[in-house]
């Protein structure tokens, strides 16, 4: 069953297009990674599906409701929300703070003890909220946000402020409330770890959908090559001829030849006939290289296939109405070029 | 109607912990004792004299600062709430806007409440239990009506301050507009009226001119504890003693000073960006 439902999704901000014909759908249990450059809408977009924006043009519907209505309110108790920068009533206590937004949401008060010790807040529950810190914060914004252990649950830059450790709890926290069928939207620019927590990635781009899928599709879709690097002793000259790529040197007396996913398994074969290898790693695109694929050079193949690249502001307002699907050929042609 | 409660009750605790409350109570006791005991010590006499006069002194000191007070008190209400993130996320919470708002008048206007009782009604007690020849019943009377009428006149710039903190996007500028807004109504206002009453002669709608002084809450608040004990106010509420204003319709016309600007708080706040 689809939680969220976007149909060709449009917003603007008086002239400036925020949002331009957005559609995706997210199902129970998914966790959706929402990914893009600052103003890309990424917030806009959080803030449509909780209701608190209406789109100016096309279709929205979470569990089926219209978010925005006034009778979506009783759906509110199933939806958590981590908003980026939040900063809670310094005066109060953790414990109150947490307290009174389970009154809100109809929690029971023991709980929220239980949670704070679930966050690692349970020894700073008692002091007030202005002598935490943003990692602290942080956690506090997730207790509230996983009150009712919601359905849906949209988190804005969760991980900003947590140290490694906190940041794997998160994930853990992210993982657990999935398998119990949670839908999860993480909107983040940092990209590195997030990857084998996300069902789907969508990258955002001027408000329209760069891409969309899971992360094999997007990789699929890019011809961003698959590295492997490998070390020890053999003679690169012939080796490179029986790979039938260039072999590139890198740091450490490592090596390294770039191939497209389909050749990565015949040329590990290769190597590892090789009597003189002695280590081997594959290193499919990462998030990041698809991100930067998809929106940097993206945008570049779009600058040129609008013919705006002598008025690169004016994009801004007035954005092209490729539809993604043209959006990622432009993308792959400015690869290509 | 229990998320109106939460909202309330939290911004009771955050009046508590700033120690506002604290704050607020002891200028209103310290206020009214010295004016009970000390007001006539312009006319060379120490001790309590009348509660006529304590009151009148009491009511026009307070127009001052009891709206520069709520003011304070509530200016960044929503405003605040905006820069901190908090808005955002309470509209994600099952909560209507007209409960968040109303929950936070409720809250807000308790700790004005609370510290107008305590203070002023400490200065009462003074009185009764110090002064000679005081007749309970009027005492309590007179304190009474002036708890009332302030706590009204506190609502009153609660309520102005929400229109101003829904409508800007600061709270910067929400502060130096609530400044602005006192001192229209508190200076400005009553001068205005004073000076066209001068250059009319008087003439021109004389009987129009009382209900005048109905659009500033600030002199509703005045003629209130003036009424009850039929003296002449100075300046320009004597103009109204002519006209036979009731409480009961003076105090009518604060509740509509009160719903009047909550109505428009509340349309601001729908109409607010998130």
């Amino acid at each position: 069953m689809s939680i969220i439902q976007l149909d060709n999704i449009s917003h603007h901000f008086g002239s400036l297009q925020v949002i331009n014909s957005l559609s995706f759908n997210l199902d129970q249990g998914e966790v959706l990674g929402l990914f893009g450059h600052n103003g890309a809408g990424k917030t806009t977009t959080m803030k449509m599906i909780l209701g608190l924006i209406k789109p100016n043009d096309g279709n929205i519907k979470v569990f089926g409701e219209t978010p925005y209505d006034s009778n979506f309110n009783h759906f509110r108790y199933r939806i958590g929300f981590l908003p980026e920068n939040v900063s809670f009533y310094q005066q109060l206590t953790g414990l109150e703070v947490l307290q009174f937004f389970a009154k809100l949401k109809k929690v029971s008060l023991d709980r929220c003890q239980q949670l704070l010790k679930q966050v690692g807040l349970s020894e700073a529950s008692s002091r007030k909220v202005k002598t935490y810190s943003k990692g602290m914060k942080q956690r506090l914004g997730l207790a509230q946000a996983i009150l009712t252990e919601p359905s849906l649950l949209l988190l804005d830059e969760p991980t900003v402020g947590l140290d490694p450790i906190a940041t794997q709890e998160f994930y853990e926290i992210v993982d657990r409330l999935k398998n119990n069928g949670c839908s999860i939207i993480l909107c983040s620019h940092v990209l590195p770890g997030v990857e084998k927590h996300i069902d789907k990635v969508a990258i955002l781009s001027k408000g329209q959908l760069a891409a969309f899928g899971s992360i094999q599709e997007l990789r699929e879709q890019t011809p961003l090559p698959t590295k492997i690097n490998f070390s020890g002793c053999f003679d690169i000259d012939d080796l490179s001829r029986q790979l039938g790529y260039e072999i590139e040197p890198e740091e450490n007396g490592h090596f390294s030849v770039k191939t497209t996913s389909e050749n990565k398994i015949n040329l590990v074969k290769t190597l590892l006939a090789q009597p003189g290898i002695n280590d081997l790693d594959t290193l499919p695109p990462s998030l990041e290289q698809l991100y930067r694929h998809f929106v940097v050079d993206g945008a570049d193949a779009v600058r040129v296939g609008s013919g705006c690249e002598d008025r690169p502001d004016k994009r801004l307002i007035e954005p092209t109405r490729a539809s993604t699907s043209e959006f990622n050929e432009q993308a792959k042609q400015g690869e290509v070029k | 109607m229990k998320s109106v409660l939460a909202v309330a009750e939290k911004e009771l605790k955050d009046g508590l912990r700033n120690r506002w409350l604290i704050a607020i109570t002891l200028i209103f006791a310290i206020m009214a004792t010295g004016i009970a005991w000390f007001g006539s010590a312009s006319v060379g006499s120490v001790g309590f004299s009348s509660i006529a006069n304590t009151i009148t002194s009491l009511s026009s000191l307070n127009v001052f600062l009891l709206p520069l007070i709520a003011l304070l008190l509530s200016y960044h209400a929503i405003v605040g709430e905006d820069e901190d993130g908090t808005l955002l996320l309470l509209l994600t919470y099952p909560i209507t806007k007209s409960e968040l708002l109303f929950g936070k008048l409720i809250g807000q206007t308790s700790i004005l409440a609370i510290a107008t009782i305590l203070g002023f009604g400490s200065a009462c007690l003074s009185i009764l239990i110090f002064a000679d020849n005081i007749i309970a019943s009027d005492l309590f009377g007179a304190f009474g009506l002036f708890i009332l009428s302030a706590i009204l006149l506190g609502m009153i710039f609660i309520c102005l301050s929400y229109v101003i903190s829904s409508w800007v996007s600061e709270k910067s500028k929400a502060a130096g507009l609530a400044l602005v807004m006192w001192f229209f109504f508190v200076l400005i206002y009553d001068m205005g009226l004073l000076g066209l009453l001068v250059a009319t002669e008087g003439q021109v709608q004389a009987e129009l001119f009382p209900y005048l002084l109905l659009l500033n809450p600030t002199d509703i608040f005045r003629l209130i504890n003036l009424v009850t004990f039929e003296t002449n106010g100075t300046g320009l509420l004597s103009i109204a003693a002519e006209q036979s204003f009731t409480i009961g319709g003076l105090l009518v016309s604060m509740i509509a000073w009160i719903v009047l600007p909550f109505l428009l708080a509340y349309y601001r706040l729908i109409r607010r960006p998130i």
